[in-house]
């Protein structure tokens, strides 16, 4: 370990297309709220990622709405949302006041409501918009649009076609084409690739034979899911040139570190804030700390610099 | 058994003043109380001991033998001191979590985030409170008797229980100057319709100004009606199964009554202190 009291510091900051965070750490929706600014000063995040919001106002999912697994948990919130009217006169007022880019994260049943949506949300003040083409717990059985190629390509066409703001597309573990899907999203305009939303789940108490969530299935989230959030992570990094931004499980600097280094431009914290409210200020200390060890001029120099496995035989 | 990592609080920017904090405490003890509740003592730092009467703690629980708990676990708060710089907890074992409280030993650390949410309020006219509850909802009540004892108001604290030896804390209500009444299911005095008559005696001498209770869905029904009957407000510390305790995930709403609509309301943020006459058993 070097001496920190003479190593010049990093430069934390990362590209996202077109929108330079100060570093890359931030929130993954629907896990972050202005709640958060309770236990940190929320501007030393690289962005601000809102919980999805839809058009109009909806309750969510009936209770219980999470459980707790091994390394992980499970939940079927619902997307409970005041709509767009509360967003627009009092969220983006709030978010206003910080100066890390806001991003705010959306969803639909249908198409024609995505795309409406998505111009409806295309505000100053909103840094991107984060599609959330594959939260499982909207349509019946999980699907959801990022499931194919087809209906992601058909939903991403429709809401390049509503912004000119950056435009991200939240991917799904759920898919057994995960790379097709990406590629279908590019395609179709997205500027940036967030990989990837929590994977359909479930879980019985075996006591009273009653599935443990209300909703009975819901999204898997936590360390738990991390090898399978950062095995799609370089998959999806090989095969396009947009960004891509980890997600999944992580809670420690060297979690942030392995999605960098298979590729990701920057990182989305999630589950880990539940047990540790705190994690993503550590993250953001840490990482700047182990960089400027490191000798980094730059964060962006570790990104996809995984190497071969040196192997051999047996 | 496996103790979770000890995680650091940070420091609070400059300007900013944190409601509440992820701290690092030490167990001073954890002993069993009635056979069937633990009460679990903590030496803590100042900056999580701002607590009011009501609020609570998300505990980060160890692991237990073979379980392994990832999400902390709420706990209203039984006791806490300032001066003393202690926190306290009453807990029964139900569960991974409480499971994994009750092997924490005299030395061990515990990562504690609080205190969160809304305590209990005493308008000054309040000053004759009834305190009804049941089993373990009691602790959430102590704190709450405790003020009332320093504030002056009158107290009057109905323990229920399964057995009269497992009521909890009848000894602190009484140091606390409570008229403490213990009811149990052994004779039938902890009923509804046996504690109907009880707290109906009591208003007609005068003695109840609001009600507080906590947990229980019959004694909540029971307390509503009687309200509404006498013109009595009262609160209610609820419960609901929690992620992350902030209000960020959503997943502790409860159903209120609001005028004519029945709307969401998050325990952990909103509550866990509520309005009797609003919550929805």
């Amino acid at each position: 370990m070097k001496d920190l009291q003479n190593t010049p510091p990093c430069d934390m900051g990362v590209q996202i297309g077109g929108l330079r965070l100060a570093n890359p750490i931030m929130p993954a929706s629907g896990t972050f709220s202005e709640d958060l600014s309770d236990v940190f000063d929320l501007d030393i995040l690289g962005a601000h990622v809102l919980k999805t919001i839809m058009r109009d106002a909806r309750a969510g999912n009936p209770t219980p709405r999470v459980c707790d697994l091994q390394g992980g948990m499970l939940n079927a919130i619902g997307i409970p949302s005041k709509g767009i009217g509360y967003f627009r006169d009092t969220m983006l007022p709030y978010w206003a006041g910080y100066s890390a880019p806001l991003i705010v994260s959306i969803s639909a049943h249908t198409m024609d409501e995505f795309a409406q949506l998505c111009e409806e949300v295309t505000l100053p003040g909103v840094a991107a918009i984060e599609a959330n083409i594959s939260c499982p717990n909207i349509e019946a059985d999980g699907r959801a649009f990022a499931m194919r190629p087809d209906t992601t390509e058909q939903v991403m066409t429709r809401l390049r076609a509503a912004t000119d703001l950056p435009l991200w597309a939240k991917l799904t573990p759920n898919t057994g084409e995960p790379v097709e899907v990406a590629l279908a999203a590019e395609a179709a305009g997205a500027d940036a690739l967030v990989v990837a939303n929590t994977a359909l789940g479930m879980s019985i108490d075996v006591r009273t034979r009653q599935p443990r969530l209300g909703n009975i299935m819901g999204g898997m989230s936590g360390p738990a899911i991390k090898p399978i959030a950062l095995r799609m992570t370089y998959q999806i990094a090989r095969a396009c040139s947009v960004p891509v931004i980890g997600c999944g499980g992580i809670a420690t600097r060297d979690d942030a570190l392995e999605f960098m280094i298979a590729g990701a431009r920057a990182v989305q914290v999630g589950t880990a804030t539940f047990q540790s409210p705190t994690v993503m200020a550590r993250l953001v200390a840490e990482l700047s700390d182990w960089a400027a060890a490191e000798g980094l001029t730059s964060i962006e120099q570790i990104i996809g610099t995984v190497t071969a496995p040196t192997g051999g035989h047996s | 058994m496996t103790i979770h990592p000890t995680i650091l609080s940070v420091p609070a920017p400059e300007g900013l003043q944190p409601r509440c904090a992820e701290a690092r405490t030490r167990v001073v003890s954890n002993t069993p109380v009635n056979g069937e509740y633990h009460l679990l003592t903590l030496d803590a730092p100042a900056e999580v001991l701002a607590c009011q009467p009501g609020q609570f703690f998300q505990l980060l629980c160890p692991e237990p033998e073979g379980e392994h708990p990832y999400l902390r676990r709420p706990m209203s708060i039984y006791g806490y001191d300032a001066e003393a710089g202690q926190l306290q907890f009453l807990y029964k074992v139900t569960g991974a979590g409480t499971r994994g409280l009750a092997t924490l030993k005299s030395g061990d650390g515990l990562n504690v985030l609080g205190p969160l949410g809304q305590g209990f309020t005493m308008p000054a006219e309040r000053k004759n409170l009834l305190l009804l509850a049941r089993g373990v909802g009691l602790a959430t009540l102590a704190p709450l008797a405790r003020m009332a004892q320093q504030q002056g108001r009158r107290l009057t604290a109905i323990c229920s229980a399964r057995r009269p030896e497992l009521a909890m804390s009848v000894d602190l209500f009484l140091s606390y100057g409570a008229e403490v009444i213990v009811v149990h299911d052994g004779d039938g005095s902890a009923t509804p319709e046996a504690l109907r008559s009880v707290i109906e005696a009591q208003i007609a001498q005068g003695r109840v100004d609001a009600f507080y209770t906590c947990g229980s869905a019959r004694l909540l029904r029971l307390l509503q009606e009687l309200g509404a009957k006498h013109n009595i407000p009262g609160e209610v510390a609820m419960e609901q199964q929690m992620a992350c305790g902030l209000g960020m995930c959503q997943a502790c709403v409860r159903s209120f009554r609001e005028g004519d609509q029945v709307v969401h309301r998050r325990v952990c943020r909103e509550g866990p202190v509520f309005p009797i006459s609003e919550a929805i058993a």
